[in-house]
């Protein structure tokens, strides 16, 4: 048994148990369970203001969000009461729904720091070049512009992703990689990610509303969230076809009716 | 050299006058000293290169005073309707300078105007012929080498109309310095249609008290741009430049770019005077705040003819609970014609930008010094791209947080 549990534990890159998360003292999520496998990918799903956010911050070490129940293990390692900057550095990469602007800091300078170079004493940026091509964002346009300023919905995307390129992160969690996004820019992050998540076997963690992005980067599992709960987890195939003929509200309901009666 | 008589007793009287603002500095502890061949060696080269200033390289002007000696003064062979000289020896030459001398700013205004006349300690002449433009930007370097000095040069700057030049000084110390005075009087001319762009680098230490006195007259339609940047600790500095825009449709601009560090009292202000119609007027004040410093910013804009606009607007950061910054922003409006605006924001370091850069693995104090140099930016317009690359580099270069 216990050596059944050992093999498991090496296959695990992150494993969250009974977690509780309290902001400004009000708890926000509630007794999530949830693990991922080495090179597995899962979706999180839910309304808006359902907790996915919170969760992916809560595991890539937000202050704000207080860990009051629980435990964050990732790659054997608790890092529960870590900093942002020690989970980063331990490999854990996450693209923001609606990253800052950084005036004075320049695309092609995050990109370096991303991928652990000091670009104060960089020469070479041929492989920010690279990266950069890779999600479509034309380098001579692109390299020198400050970070965010003035980025429409989908280049600052484009730009998150390049960043997480960089990063070559263990884990990495896109959290709603494809809001406020057209069609256009949506093929082209969906296609530069399956690209990357192939090549490097990634494990990836997915924050979305919407099943379209999940027909580049197809999960294994799907969890769904409501009021701070994961509610539901289930396969890609069982779930989506759902979701999408019941809507979010809808298959909840039908699924705490049928407990329910189990219960009775 | 009668004529000079009227301002030695006005000086004279002015000597224990106080200046509205800053701490009362005893001007008698500071020594005087005579005048000395110094050769330019390594220390002095590279603090110069600190404040902007390249020694090793031909520029279209150089000017070195190293405590009250003139070490170079000259233009370069290729450019024409350029003059460079220490201001006493343009005296001589010019008796039509003598119309210029104390214009811009009165001889009696404080005890540190007067003790500059008085002390005479040299200062640079710069006069650009009318329609000439010099691309290239002229050098100035004041420099402090002896413990315990007054230095009080006077420096008078013409740009004849339709004149353009662009202007870098930097004041400095030497390394073993601690303690001393400096007192830089700054008179501006611009005339009609003419350009200044006037870049001031200041790199003090912890014993350094500073009290520059700025004037500028501007003329119809002329230009004057000021950029003040202060990196380094000072004791105590205190300065007020005003810009007086006599002629129709002239233009001032301030902008200011500091970072109070350890003990620093800063007191940094401007005054803009809109006297004719369509002039226009701006000063943008960007600090951070650190240690114990203190930062005051006062800003006066005072709209005085038709159609005239001004904006004031104040930017700070503190890093650290025991610093502080305070905005007084004033806009006296003496016309109905007069459009005045201004903004001041003072804040902390945002903690989603910080979060955001340790997100990918920068570590805190370099997250913090990204975000700094980031709002410190110069990213102004209408200066010099080679320019605003130069301050970018210093502030990369000389803020550590």
């Amino acid at each position: 048994m216990s050596y059944i549990k050992l093999l498991k534990g090496f296959k695990l890159l992150l494993e969250i148990n009974n977690l509780h998360v309290l902001v400004e003292g009000r708890e926000i999520l509630k007794e999530i369970n949830l693990s991922i496998e080495k090179g597995e990918i899962i979706a999180i799903m839910g309304h808006n203001a359902s907790g996915k956010t919170s969760l992916a911050l809560t595991i890539a070490g937000f202050p704000q969000y207080v860990v009051s129940k629980g435990k964050i293990i990732f790659d054997g390692r608790d890092i529960t009461n870590l900093s942002i900057y020690e989970r980063a550095r331990l490999g854990i990469g996450i693209a923001f729904q609606s990253p800052p602007a950084i005036h004075g800091l320049k695309l092609k300078d995050m990109i370096a720091f991303a991928a652990g170079k000091n670009p104060w004493i960089l020469r070479d940026y041929n492989f920010v070049e690279e990266i950069l091509r890779k999600v479509n964002l034309e380098p001579s346009l692109y390299m020198n512009r400050e970070l965010n300023v003035g980025f429409s919905g989908g280049e600052r995307k484009r730009s998150e992703l390049a960043q997480l390129f960089a990063m070559k992160p263990k884990l990495m969690i896109l959290d709603e990689i494809d809001s406020g996004v057209d069609i256009d820019s949506l093929k082209i992050l969906g296609n530069s990610l399956k690209e990357y998540i192939e090549e490097n076997n990634c494990t990836v963690m997915i924050i979305t509303h919407h099943r379209h992005i999940l027909q580049y980067v197809k999960p294994s599992k799907v969890y769904i969230m409501s009021k701070g709960r994961i509610v539901l987890t289930g396969s890609y195939e069982e779930l989506i076809p759902k979701i999408e003929t019941l809507g979010y509200d809808a298959l909840i309901k039908e699924v705490l009716k049928n407990e329910l009666e189990r219960k009775v | 050299m009668n004529w000079r008589e009227k301002y030695r007793e006005l000086a004279l009287q002015a000597l224990t006058k106080k200046s509205i603002y800053g701490s009362d500095i005893d001007i008698n502890k500071f020594i005087d000293k005579k005048e000395e061949e110094v050769e330019i060696n390594e220390e002095i080269k590279s603090r110069a290169l600190e404040v902007g200033i390249e020694l090793s390289q031909e520029k279209s002007g150089t000017y070195l005073q190293i405590d009250h000696s003139v070490i170079l003064s000259k233009v370069a062979s290729n450019i024409k309707g350029l003059e460079i000289l220490p201001t006493d020896e343009a005296l001589l030459k010019y008796d039509w300078l003598r119309s210029y001398y104390w214009k811009a700013i009165s001889v009696d205004q404080d005890k540190y105007t007067a003790i500059a006349e008085l002390k005479s300690t040299k200062g640079y002449f710069i006069r650009v012929a009318p329609y000439v433009r010099i691309t290239q930007p002229i050098q100035a370097c004041l420099y402090i080498h002896s413990q315990g000095l007054l230095q009080a040069p006077h420096n008078i700057i013409i740009a004849e109309e339709g004149s353009e030049v662009n202007i870098i000084t930097g004041c400095t110390i030497g390394s073993k310095v601690n303690y001393g005075l400096h007192i830089g009087i700054s008179e501006f001319y611009v005339k009609k249609n003419a350009k200044v762009i006037f870049t001031m680098i200041h790199s003090w230490n912890e014993g350094m008290y500073v009290r520059p006195r700025t004037g500028v007259i501007i003329e119809d339609d002329g230009v004057f741009v000021s950029n003040y940047i202060l990196l380094k600790p000072v004791r105590d500095l205190q300065a007020y430049p005003t810009a007086y825009l006599i002629g129709k449709n002239a233009k001032a601009k301030f902008n200011s770019i500091i970072y109070g560090s350890q003990d620093s009292i800063i007191d940094l202000g401007s005054r803009i005077i809109l006297m004719n119609e369509g002039c226009s007027g701006e000063s943008i004040f960007k600090v951070v705040a650190t240690g114990n410093a203190k930062v005051y910013n006062r800003g006066q804009i005072i709209g005085q003819n038709r159609n005239t606009k001004g904006h004031l607007e104040c930017r700070g950061m503190i890093l650290c609970p025991t610093a502080s910054i305070v905005a007084i922003p004033e806009l006296v409006a003496e016309h109905s014609e007069t459009e005045l605006s201004h903004e001041a924001a003072i804040g902390k370091l945002q903690e989603e930008q910080l979060n955001y850069l340790m997100a990918r693995g920068i570590p805190p104090d370099d997250a913090i010094g990204i975000l700094v140099k980031g709002f410190l930016d110069p990213g102004l317009p209408g200066i010099p791209e080679i320019l605003q690359s130069e301050i970018r580099r210093k502030i990369l270069t000389t803020i550590r947080v």
